[in-house]
């Protein structure tokens, strides 16, 4: 695979400066809803936030790439006398838990920095978060090309990992069949 | 489908153990909109006046505001609605936090209970499925420790959980509802939950609530962010630092309480010490709220910082709100350590910090008085902070004497007797008011103390100057980008009011000005009570970023209703008015109607009579503060004055 130069977002997310009021999943649901912001629901939310007030655990966590099965990590992290599970950082769509999952179908979840047409100037979270525990960065790298895979191949993965892959094809087949 | 509420209301039926999801008529959201309003009215038709707080037949109703789980920021309160043991009247204390939103996405926009349990129980609401679930393993467990093992046994962190602590299981007439970072503390709501048998409120809710017109109300949302990030870095000159910004008064971020600790009053509201703040205080306070204080927080889609967690080295954590971190430290005569300490023991006991403070103070100096004697308080340690601890216990317990306080200052005395009503001299229709004790009396103040039903001078004033400017440049300055008026007469006002002379208190602002006012500032928290929007973004500051001009577009936009501000006037007047005509259908009149005797030192009974009459008029109510038939026709509420003159009350005294 050949090298390519590219912009690289990022969130840099201060754990300190949070005040835990989850505005970061309230706007990225309503603005990952169709049409937009027409609905909003923190469980549909591409950032969650996992607290633990009492232990003054206050973590917002971006979902990343979707996982078929869960992974060995049970690890523990303490952190400033705090524990953390090695689960709470971990930014999988994944069977051991229901974060970055659709709540109806299951179908996993995950940040796309709100690409729009217009661009928007910052990610909707990083924009609600008036705290700044939440801030964006940009850079150019080098990195590998690569294709990622889009929402809807995502999403099917996850189907055929649910149903199995013939399962999937008779469903679609029959559905375009009927469209 | 419905926009911004769910459309269905959870009716649990305790004796029966009967849970029914009911669908709503919108027309009420029309004519009411949410939270307060629908609750009033839902106590009006279903709740006959006759009925005892501790019946079976009395609601308790939880209820999130109509704007609650949208997007608009701050608007998180839970509105609690019940007959309150402790006034006898409509109770409807609310609190923040994060449990009315979860309400929300789980689908129902109000909890309705009534019946009674016979046992302790805790009620489960996971999206469609709702259970009733046994407690007895919570029985005297604390608040906030209650919704950790409730989220633990359910194996939901997510859940958000509303709990009663031990006062509330005694039926204390001033315990707590206690969730997240917020309570429902007045009016002793918490005693009626815990005279049902409710222990918590356990809620995870993950679905949608929609928007009528999306584009339209996320401009308004954004616009609000971008106002309260501009106020904040333009705090209002001229006065007290805890009141020039947004949010609650920011008693958790700042250390400076000068004004408090040396304006308000210490012990069962006595004595004012008004040089008590110096270099050598502000000091060890600072180091004090430092150590303990782990984290500032907030409670839902709002970015303000009004509480924090704290943690004091060898007692649990737990979450503070604001003025409770002085109300122990004050009425003790004690320092803020002792202030913390026993705040937290407070919380998990589920009490009311502004009330509970004051009941153990006026105990102490009934004592002190011969009035309690020995045998009353035997086992009572001789320190003073360790007495506190002894009384609260107590308290919460209904042992001994902690039996007879729990009912407040106004009932304890009853029973004490023997001269105890004279100290008991801080109430407004039988409960404890925030502890101040002034010089000249303010007219506005006057009338919102007397006539206020939500108790708390705290839930009507807001909007309009304390006191005025000293200079014409300062007041010119305030009222430059003064946009929250409904009126630009209330900048005259405002102009005109004076230190000294002519112009000022009590006279001026005068008896019109003075309804105008309290009209305007009362107005906007009952229009708060009904979206469920904190009234520290809204009612309670100066210049804040939610005001009657753009309330009409956040309903209309949110809920597809098109209403105007003259539409939101009306609703608003209906509220307010079914309130009134609740609570008048329970016993209330004019003679209730009075600020403690001793609230200012210069008293004036011809204007204050005349202030009465005149607000009385302006809202649309007789001489004893009964809505009249014409006002309640005009607002849609005929039924209300026809139940009233069929009890008589309206035939009988309006003249």
């Amino acid at each position: 695979m050949s090298k390519v130069k590219k912009k690289v977002k990022t969130i840099k997310i201060d754990l300190d400066k949070c005040n835990g009021c989850r505005a970061c999943e309230v706007v990225c649901s309503a603005f990952h809803a169709k049409p937009k912001y027409s609905s909003n629901n923190p469980a549909r939310s591409r950032i969650r936030l996992i607290r633990d007030p009492l232990k003054d655990v206050y973590l917002p966590v971006y979902a990343g790439e979707y996982a078929a099965a869960e992974c060995m990590g049970r690890g523990k992290y303490v952190i400033d006398g705090k524990e953390y599970s090695e689960c709470d950082f971990c930014r999988a769509s994944c069977p051991s838990r229901d974060v970055f999952k659709e709540p109806d179908s299951g179908l996993p979840l995950k940040c796309d920095m709100c690409e729009d047409d217009p661009a928007q100037e910052k990610p909707l979270c990083v924009q609600w978060c008036l705290n700044d525990a939440l801030t964006y960065e940009e850079r150019e790298e080098e990195v590998e090309e690569e294709v990622k895979p889009g929402d809807v191949e995502a999403g099917l993965e996850s189907m055929v990992d649910k149903y199995g892959l013939q399962k999937v094809i008779d469903t679609v087949a029959r559905m375009a069949k009927k469209s | 489908m419905r926009y911004a509420e769910t459309g269905f209301n959870l009716e649990i039926d305790l004796t029966r153990g009967n849970i029914e999801r009911v669908e709503t008529d919108p027309k009420l959201t029309e004519l009411h909109l949410g939270g307060l309003g629908t609750n009033a009215k839902i106590l009006w038709d279903r709740v006959p006046p006759e009925t005892e707080p501790f019946s079976p037949d009395n609601l308790l109703i939880f209820s999130a505001g109509l704007l609650v789980g949208t997007p608009a920021i701050g608007c998180n309160r839970t509105i609690v609605s019940t007959y309150s043991p402790q006034t006898l009247l409509m109770a409807y204390s609310m609190m923040g936090g994060f449990w009315a939103p979860e309400l929300k996405y789980a689908g129902y926009d109000k909890v309705i209970f009534r019946g009674k349990s016979t046992n302790l129980i805790y009620v489960w609401i996971n999206n469609d499925k709702v259970e009733i679930r046994d407690a007895s393993h919570l029985k005297g467990k604390g608040a906030g420790e209650t919704a950790e093992l409730i989220r633990q046994e359910l194996k939901e962190p997510n859940a958000q959980v509303a709990a009663i602590g031990l006062a509330g299981e005694n039926r204390v007439y001033m315990a707590s509802i206690e969730q997240g970072r917020s309570s429902a503390s007045r009016l002793g709501i918490g005693a009626v939950m815990g005279d049902k048998g409710i222990k918590a409120i356990a809620v995870r809710g993950t679905k949608d609530i929609n928007i009528a017109r999306p584009a339209e109300f996320m401009e308004l949302c954004n616009d609000v962010l971008k106002y309260i990030q501009v106020r904040s870095e333009k705090p209002v000159p001229g006065v007290m630092p805890i009141l020039a910004g947004l949010g609650s008064p920011a008693e958790m971020k700042l250390v400076d309480e000068e004004w408090h600790t040396q304006n308000f009053m210490w012990g069962n509201s006595r004595e004012r010490k008004k040089d008590y703040w110096n270099k050598e205080i502000e000091e060890k306070w600072k180091e004090t709220q430092e150590s303990v204080r782990t984290r500032l927080i907030s409670c839902y889609n709002c970015p303000m910082k009004c509480g924090a967690l704290i943690s004091v080295p060898g007692i649990s954590t737990y979450m503070m709100k604001c003025f409770s971190k002085l109300t122990y430290t004050m009425a003790a005569f004690s320092d803020l350590d002792f202030g913390f300490r026993i705040a937290q023991r407070a919380t998990e006991y589920g009490v009311d910090g502004f009330s509970t403070p004051q009941v153990m103070a006026f105990g102490l100096e009934l004592y002190e008085a011969g009035i309690l004697t020995d045998q009353d308080m035997a086992g009572m340690p001789s320190d003073n902070e360790g007495r506190f601890y002894w009384l609260l216990d107590r308290i919460v317990r209904r042992e001994g004497i902690g039996d007879v306080l729990a009912n407040g200052t106004h009932w304890a005395a009853q029973q004490i007797g023997k001269g105890a009503e004279a100290y008991a001299h801080n109430n407004i229709k039988k409960h404890e008011q925030l502890p101040l004790k002034l010089g000249m009396l303010n007219p506005v103040y006057f009338l919102m103390y007397s006539t206020g039903e939500k108790i708390n001078i705290t839930q009507i004033e807001g909007q309009f100057p304390q006191a005025p400017f000293p200079t014409m440049e300062e007041r010119e300055d305030f009222v430059k980008d003064w946009i929250q008026v409904p009126d630009e007469k209330f900048k005259q006002y405002l102009l005109d009011w004076e230190l000294r002379g002519e112009r000022s208190n009590p006279y001026y602002p005068t008896v019109e000005m003075s309804c105008d006012i309290v009209d305007w500032m009362e107005r906007m928290h009952y229009i708060d009570d009904a979206l469920g929007m904190c009234a520290g973004l809204s009612s309670f500051p100066l210049k804040p970023p939610y005001h009657i001009h753009n309330y009409p577009a956040f309903i209309s936009s949110a809920t597809g209703m098109d209403i105007d501000e003259g539409n939101l006037w009306e609703i608003t007047t209906r509220n307010r008015t079914l309130v009134r005509a609740i609570n008048v259908r329970r016993g209330l009149r004019r003679i209730d109607e009075k600020p403690p005797e001793d609230h200012w030192k210069k008293r004036f009974p011809e204007l204050e009579e005349k202030l009465l009459d005149a607000y009385y008029k302006f809202k649309g109510w007789d001489h004893q503060g009964i809505p009249t038939k014409e006002s309640l026709q005009e607002l849609d509420l005929a039924y209300v004055a026809e139940d009233l003159e069929q009890r008589g009350i309206i035939k009988n005294e309006q003249s």
